[in-house]
């Protein structure tokens, strides 16, 4: 407890550096403004800005990377309260009431209270990353490589089924990522695999490019001349970002079970930030003495999402930092930056690389602070910027794109794996599959390869280690358990709609 | 309509895991499989196409047992998309960054970001072309502020790298 407050203060001592400082301004900053874009969400903001980290020091990168992380969710935010634009899925539930607000004419006072709900949903977050990540190190460092194989297997297949529709389909992708993190050199024997005879591939496939071409170019693709998306006129005043007295006192309660649910639910393996807030959403609903108002405009439909999303993500850092298992997307890209500047995620790195955990943790609340800070006066420039209209911001947006993965290897090829990664992406999309799982893979996949191997020569082969261990044997049955479950259910959900079905068919015969 | 499409959906999906799984495992058998104790370079990309096959078998059998399940992922849902994306756009896009790989070799930075720029915003039907030369413009003088000026990227403005 007190070991905590020590090192907290070490961290504020690092994350207050000046260079660290700056850094973390600057992803603030330049999240919170690609979060407002239409159309991009954290996991674009976060790939476009990673090639800059690999020249950078590893503190001021992570925490430039968690700047922009958290500044664009709450630019997300912007957008689906003012415009009704869910950029980034688990804002969808926020616009229900959001937009409404928008109409009224309180636009700013729910930008305020969503402000107020997810610094003090953060904190919560923070406090309790504080206090369990230790705890969770402590029973992690006598860890050998057969726990540490089925930790990350089991962080795999949460990733895999944590997706919306069929499971196996992220079960599919997941492995899809693993065959790409396979290709390239193999450390152990040096034999290159996979690489189809091209030399450039020898050094693997590049994250940045991998992302972008995932989550930039198939998502153009996807959209361009389809999008529904239409730039309307909203104005927000400085003066209107203050909630009445009566609306904070609407939101408090909803915002501290919010602030629950998503504590909650970020321990919890394997469920989405959406489900989350879709969740929060559903039980405010049905709490209020009068659910009509909701979806007419109620702030409560605000507060309580956007607290339980903001809870939620800070959680998720917890098993990302102190175990080395990422719980979304942009959990396994911040792992990756890690992993590009030689420092290995896991049980060890709070010990060995105290300077990140702490100074990111510390970051955490200057960046949240920064964001209130910056919010209030640049309303107006983000309301601007959610007009640019996507027929010129997506060409831009490919400049940055190529320019960004030329400078990480001072190299074209990678720019042409972005191409490639683009029509795969989008093919797999058009096909219903979920793109975040291959990231997922293709990080985890060669810690879990050398980790396997690893423990299979200290056991001479025998795969009972797994199993005999009790660390390992209980992570691998909550594994099967969380497949069979999800398999399970969506296996009676399609067998459902199949009895359906087949009334609907007799019922026209 | 949509029930027939989604289901042939379904199943170029599991088919084609399927496929690409066998490749795999084909390509990881080359590579030496060794034993347990000491395994081989090619024992891990054998496991996974395996695998793949085994998950794309059983996309195809939920392919077959349910032709109603056409959900859509929840991307697609929340952007309002469905049926396939624009053939010019999604042509434009990857010409766009093709461009930038292959002016990028052998002309120079600046002609690489305007080729890029103009040819991906070609793309969407609403920009005519003199739209396109001037954000290519646009950016061209981004390039050269920031990234050759201030950035000193190792891209000369002209000439071949």
């Amino acid at each position: 407890m007190e070991q905590s407050l020590m090192d907290l203060w070490y961290g504020f001592s690092v994350a207050l550096q000046p260079t660290n400082l700056m850094w973390c301004v600057f992803g603030v900053l330049i999240g919170n403004l690609i979060g407002v874009l239409p159309g991009m969400g954290a996991p674009t903001a976060i790939s476009m800005l990673l090639p800059l980290t690999y020249v950078m020091a590893p503190v001021p990168g992570i925490l430039m990377l968690a700047g922009i992380f958290y500044g664009s969710q709450y630019g997300g935010a912007i957008g689906a309260i003012l415009l009704n634009l869910p950029s980034h899925p688990p804002h969808a539930v926020t616009c229900l009431d959001g937009y409404p607000l928008t109409r009224q004419g309180r636009g700013g006072a729910a930008l305020g209270v969503t402000m107020m709900s997810s610094f003090f949903a953060a904190s919560v977050g923070i406090v309790v990353m504080i206090f369990l990540s230790p705890l969770l190190v402590q029973l992690a460092v006598n860890f050998g490589p057969a726990e540490i194989f089925s930790i990350m297997l089991m962080g795999l297949m949460t990733g895999a089924t944590m997706s919306r529709g069929s499971p196996l389909k992220g079960i599919a992708m997941t492995l899809f990522g693993l065959v790409v993190g396979v290709v390239g050199t193999d450390v152990t024997t040096s034999a290159t695999r996979l690489t189809l005879g091209m030399a450039h591939l020898a050094d693997g496939i590049e994250l940045g490019a991998l992302c972008m071409g995932l989550f930039g170019i198939a998502d153009f693709m996807l959209c361009v001349n389809r999008t529904t998306i239409k730039p309307q006129d909203a104005k927000v005043s400085l003066r209107d970002m203050r909630p009445t007295r009566a609306e904070i006192k609407q939101s408090f309660f909803p915002m501290l079970r919010g602030t629950a649910i998503g504590t909650l639910f970020g321990a919890l393996p394997g469920t989405g930030p959406t489900i989350t807030t879709f969740i929060s959403y559903a039980l405010e609903r049905k709490w209020s003495k009068n659910p009509e108002r909701f979806g007419k405009g109620a702030i409560e439909g605000v507060a309580a999402p956007e607290a339980a999303n903001h809870a939620k993500t800070q959680v998720d850092f917890i098993p990302t930092m102190s175990l080395g298992i990422p719980g979304d997307i942009v959990m396994a890209l911040i792992l990756g930056a890690l992993i590009v500047k030689g420092i290995q995620p896991g049980p060890q790195l709070i010990t060995e690389h105290p300077d990140i955990f702490w100074g990111l943790v510390a970051s955490f609340w200057i960046g949240n602070i920064l964001l209130v800070l910056l919010n209030v006066p640049l309303i107006g420039v983000w309301v601007k910027m959610l007009q640019v209209p996507y027929r010129l911001l997506f060409p831009s947006a490919i400049f940055f794109i190529c320019i960004g993965v030329f400078t990480a290897r001072n190299s074209l090829f990678g720019v042409g794996e972005v191409a490639a990664f683009g029509v795969i992406g989008l093919l797999l999309m058009v096909l219903d599959f979920p793109l975040a799982p291959i990231v997922l893979g293709y990080i985890l996949g060669p810690m879990i390869e050398e980790n396997f191997r690893r423990a299979m020569l200290l056991a001479h082969g025998d795969l009972n280690i797994f199993v005999d261990r009790p660390i390992s044997a209980t992570f691998l049955a909550a594994c099967a358990l969380l497949v069979l479950v999800q398999v399970g259910s969506y296996a009676k959900k399609l067998l459902e709609t199949r009895a359906q079905s087949r009334i609907v068919v007799g019922a026209q015969t | 309509m949509t029930d027939i499409r989604g289901l042939n959906k379904e199943r170029a999906g599991a088919g084609l895991i399927v496929l690409f799984g066998s490749a795999i495992a084909y390509a990881g058998h080359g590579y030496g499989v060794g034993t347990l104790e000491h395994m081989g370079s090619g024992f891990v990309p054998l496991s996974i196409g395996v695998a793949l096959v085994v998950v794309g078998l059983l996309l195809g059998l939920a392919a077959l047992l349910s032709p109603n399940d056409a959900d859509g992922s929840p991307h697609m849902q929340h952007m309002n998309l469905s049926g396939l994306p624009d053939l010019r756009g999604g042509v434009c896009i990857v010409a766009g960054v093709m461009a930038f790989v292959v002016l990028g070799e052998h002309a120079g930075l600046v002609p690489a970001t305007f080729a890029s720029v103009f040819i991906a915003a070609l793309g969407d039907r609403k920009n005519s072309v003199r739209d396109a030369a001037l954000l290519a413009g646009v950016m061209v003088a981004l390039a050269l502020i920031v990234f050759s000026w201030a950035l000193k990227v190792q891209m000369p403005a002209f000439g071949s790298l």
